[in-house]
């Protein structure tokens, strides 16, 4: 017999508890998603979350293990829902289906499973999906909140039925495509930019990323339980916003405004639900620090330069990449040692 | 009183550090209830290694009458205490018995049969003020007083230390950050007196200038208690710390207190500290003003199977089923059975255990206090371990490492800096056993040490015994070497005297030829 050793005690927090909390973080803004955009972004949050858990069951099947049990810890579900939320939320249902199972199989399994994959499953799962399906990925709609009949949101999430007069423009893809016919932004701003809407999400975008408030929100009551801490959101928003502030200084006509750029695209769903995901985030304090202002400005700088009017997805990935570089070189130091490792001396 | 200044730093401190956990205290009822003497059981067993160092040497024999407060068992070498008779009665002999181990391994203790009459030896009493301090460290090594707080280091050696190297500082470490003892909490409210003064009498024997009394802020009549006793004297602070875990571990205690970090290859005398546990200086007070040797401690018997929680005061060697029956027996199903607090205490298999010098806790748990899944889950690299490291060690990483079998690299990032105090585990939501991993670690690596110096004194061993050997082989070859060549001398001697008997003629022949 194992001699059991202490502790003979236990904090009240698993697995399956942290993923719950964040899913109920998620919930403000998701339900603002489903009253901007409507039916179809319902189901396609359904077939997202089904797709993901089908995938995990598949993978615990092929692993021998028990699929309800490893359905159980939440962390599939959460995976197709942060997923669910960065998808135009007038996608068809197969763009949902074949990124839960990329995210899940190709992201989360093909690496060993829960806690070894170096890439954000959602993240890898929207790049992949935008790179092989950039017509369905980049079709926004205004919202339009819940005039659309059920019937008919069927049609579009299942039939495809989308037409031009539905779709929209997202702000950062509008200003790009002026941008590119050498329009000034004080021009092609008017009209489009207000901060208020974008705060509460009326306006087009990716299903979850539209209510920057709620999101916010929802990133706050995880911090104040103690889920995440605020250093990669903070260090995050400042990445995007410093140089914003600076480019947008110097040149306001070719530079969007700081806040522009953190009430739009999925700035706030990034910092606060994308980032400070544990598996593929640092683990130490300074790391944490380094990697929200790493993601902040890669985002900020795909962006401005890159070719895709958003880039959060891309700068998640990069800094992923660089987390166990990040880990290994910013441990803490020890207590009675210097940073060096040599022992503290005797005053 | 505490300072103003004071407590702006430590309210910035809460704010910073951020290491620890906050389990679930479950220090009532048993913090409500009087320390309650218990009645003498009817064999105590005490065994030879109560404290870190040599075990005691026996004095006793089998059938011998033996008072309260007798020497039976004698300290062996430098660090090590010595053992008295908790009672008076006979000796019943030495016997191998399980003691309080890890593996539930026995050791040799001896049996000592109450005769009831706690009839005790004439006591030595001093006043620690006109005594020489390295007189009062003599006293309390002879009192075989040892850490009274769960490490049970001898107390003597601690203080002897005092008078080699200087020693401003005396911490008393009223923290109890262990869930469910309330042992110190109790003693503080109930003997805040003693407590002060066992710390002035520390003070005087390590020639240290202020104390400092650190009490956890969820102890708070404690803290009236201990502040009611020091109101006259100006070189006794009580000061209240978070209730942090492990607030109560020394390195913790003392950089909150005095903003200084023990260095991590020194110890506390590097920076003029020391820290001692109030049962400790209670003991110590004892000691000194009554010549008590420490044969009696108070126990915390807790934990949701236990029928009344409550604290006892304990003689040193009474079975721990004494303990629980005292206590009204258990209720439901025990499912585990702690010696010690919950987070660093020792499981434990059988209530034939006698309680020892350094025991605070008895607790039996019932299954939803274990809280404990069916098994481990996968590590979601979430970082509560680093976070609440409190020593900020990377438990995740170690375990990672250890795991694959590479105890180089644990060490290389800090394993050997653990003090295993377990808040990794405890804070961990897929409850990986990490500090069990660094235990083992730490294990394998000491058994490895002393594999390689045993590997060393064989191959010293052998390569003198080969030495050896070759100049004896020398020292003979040599010797016969020589021998022989005296032979052969005496031989060409007797030849050439032989020679010299016949040479005349031969000579005159030679020179007639």
């Amino acid at each position: 017999m194992n001699p059991i050793s202490s502790p003979h005690a236990h904090g009240a927090r698993s697995v399956g508890r942290v993923m719950l909390l964040v899913m109920l973080a998620l919930t403000p803004a998701t339900l603002a998603g489903f009253w901007h955009f409507g039916w179809p972004a319902v189901m396609l949050w359904c077939v997202t979350i089904l797709t993901a858990l089908f995938a995990e069951a598949f993978c615990a099947r092929m692993a021998e293990r028990s699929a309800s049990a490893m359905i159980a810890d939440g962390s599939a579900m959460l995976t197709g829902w942060l997923l669910a939320l960065s998808l135009p939320p007038w996608a068809p249902w197969w763009i949902a289906a074949a990124g839960a199972a990329f995210a899940v199989v190709v992201g989360k399994h093909a690496f060993g499973g829960l806690g070894q994959n170096l890439f954000n499953p959602a993240m890898a799962a929207r790049v992949m999906l935008l790179i092989s399906f950039p017509v369905e990925m980049t079709q926004w709609v205004a919202p339009q909140a819940t005039d659309l009949p059920p019937l008919a949101a069927l049609g579009v999430t299942f039939g495809g039925n989308i037409t031009d007069a539905m779709t929209s423009a997202s702000l950062l893809g509008h200003v790009k495509a002026e941008a590119s016919r050498g329009i000034a932004l004080s021009q092609s701003l008017t009209g489009f930019w207000d901060p208020q809407a974008f705060g509460f999400g009326q306006r087009a975008g990716s299903l979850g990323e539209t209510s920057a408030l709620l999101l916010v929100g929802g990133g706050i009551f995880l911090a104040a339980l103690r889920i995440i801490t605020l250093r990669i959101p903070t260090a995050f928003m400042l990445g995007v916003a410093l140089p914003a502030i600076l480019a947008n200084f110097l040149a306001p006509d070719s530079y969007l405004p700081p806040l522009a750029h953190l009430l739009t695209g999925g700035v706030m769903l990034g910092a606060f639900f994308i980032a400070t995901d544990y598996v593929t985030s640092p683990s130490t304090p300074l790391g944490q620090w380094i990697f929200g202002l790493g993601c902040g400005a890669l985002t900020w700088i795909i962006r401005t330069w890159g070719a895709y009017p958003e880039g959060i997805a891309f700068a998640v990935l990069l800094m992923n990449s660089a987390v166990p570089l990040i880990d290994r070189a910013t441990r803490p130091r020890i207590f009675g040692r210097r940073r060096d490792g040599h022992s503290l001396t005797a005053p | 009183m505490t300072m103003p200044a004071f407590s702006a730093r430590s309210t910035l401190r809460r704010l910073f550090q951020r290491w620890g956990a906050h389990p679930e205290g479950r220090k009532h009822p048993a913090a409500d209830t009087e320390i309650t003497p218990l009645p003498l059981p009817a064999q105590l067993i005490l065994p030879l290694a109560q404290h870190i160092g040599a075990p005691a040497r026996p004095l006793v024999q089998a059938g011998q009458q033996v008072l309260r407060g007798e020497l039976i068992a004698e300290a062996q070498g430098a660090i090590s205490a010595p053992l008295h008779a908790p009672t008076s009665g006979r000796i019943l002999g030495i016997a191998e018995v399980p003691v309080p181990h890890a593996s539930g391994l026995s050791g040799p203790a001896i049996l000592l049969e109450p005769d009831g009459l706690d009839e005790a030896l004439p006591p030595e009493i001093a006043d620690p003020f006109m005594l020489e301090p390295a007189d009062i460290a003599r006293r309390v090594a002879s009192a075989g007083i040892v850490g009274m707080g769960g490490a049970t280091f001898p107390s003597a050696v601690k203080l002897a230390l005092g008078q080699k190297t200087r020693i401003p500082t005396l911490i008393l470490n009223g923290g109890e950050c262990e869930p469910y003892l309330s042992c110190d909490d109790r003693l503080m409210r109930e003997r805040a007196p003693e407590v002060v003064d066992g710390a002035r009498i520390i003070l005087r024997a390590i020639g240290g200038e202020r104390a400092m009394i650190g009490v956890e802020d969820n102890k708070p009549e404690a803290i009236a208690a201990l502040r009611e006793a020091a109101a006259d004297l100006a070189d006794v602070e009580v000061v209240t710390v978070p209730s942090r875990y492990p607030m109560g571990s020394e390195k913790q205690l003392i950089s909150w207190l005095t903003g200084r970090e023990i260095p991590a290859e020194g110890r506390p005398a590097d920076i003029g500290v020391m820290v001692q546990n109030v049962g400790t200086a209670a003991a110590i007070h004892r000691a000194i003003r009554f010549g008590e040797p420490l044969t009696r401690r108070i126990v915390t018997v807790s934990g949701g199977a236990i029928r009344t929680p409550r604290n006892l005061e304990v003689r040193i060697g009474t079975p721990l089923s004494a303990l629980v029956e005292f206590c009204g027996g258990t209720t439901g199903t025990v499912a585990r059975w702690v010696m010690g607090g919950p987070m660093m205490g020792l499981a434990i298999r059988s209530l034939d255990i006698p309680v020892i010098k350094g025991s605070g806790g008895l607790l039996a748990l019932v299954e939803s206090e274990l809280a404990a899944l069916p098994e481990p889950g996968p590590c979601i690299r979430c970082a509560s371990c680093v976070g609440a490291c409190p020593i900020g060690l990377m438990p995740l990483d170690m375990a990672a490492l250890i795991r694959n079998g590479d105890l180089k690299a644990s060490v290389d990032i800090g394993l050997k800096d653990c003090i295993s105090c377990g808040t990794c585990s405890f804070v961990c939501p897929s409850q990986i056993p990490l500090v069990q991993y660094f235990n083992h670690a730490k294990g394998e690596l000491a058994a490895q040490d002393r594999n390689r110096m045993k590997q060393d004194a064989i191959k010293q061993l052998v390569e003198a015994r080969e030495s050896r050997m070759e100049r004896e082989a020398r020292e003979k070859a040599e010797a016969a070497a020589r021998r022989k060549a005296e032979r052969e001398r005496a031989k060409a001697a007797a030849a050439q005297a032989a020679a010299a008997k016949s040479a005349p003629a031969t000579n005159t022949e030679e020179t007639t030829a």
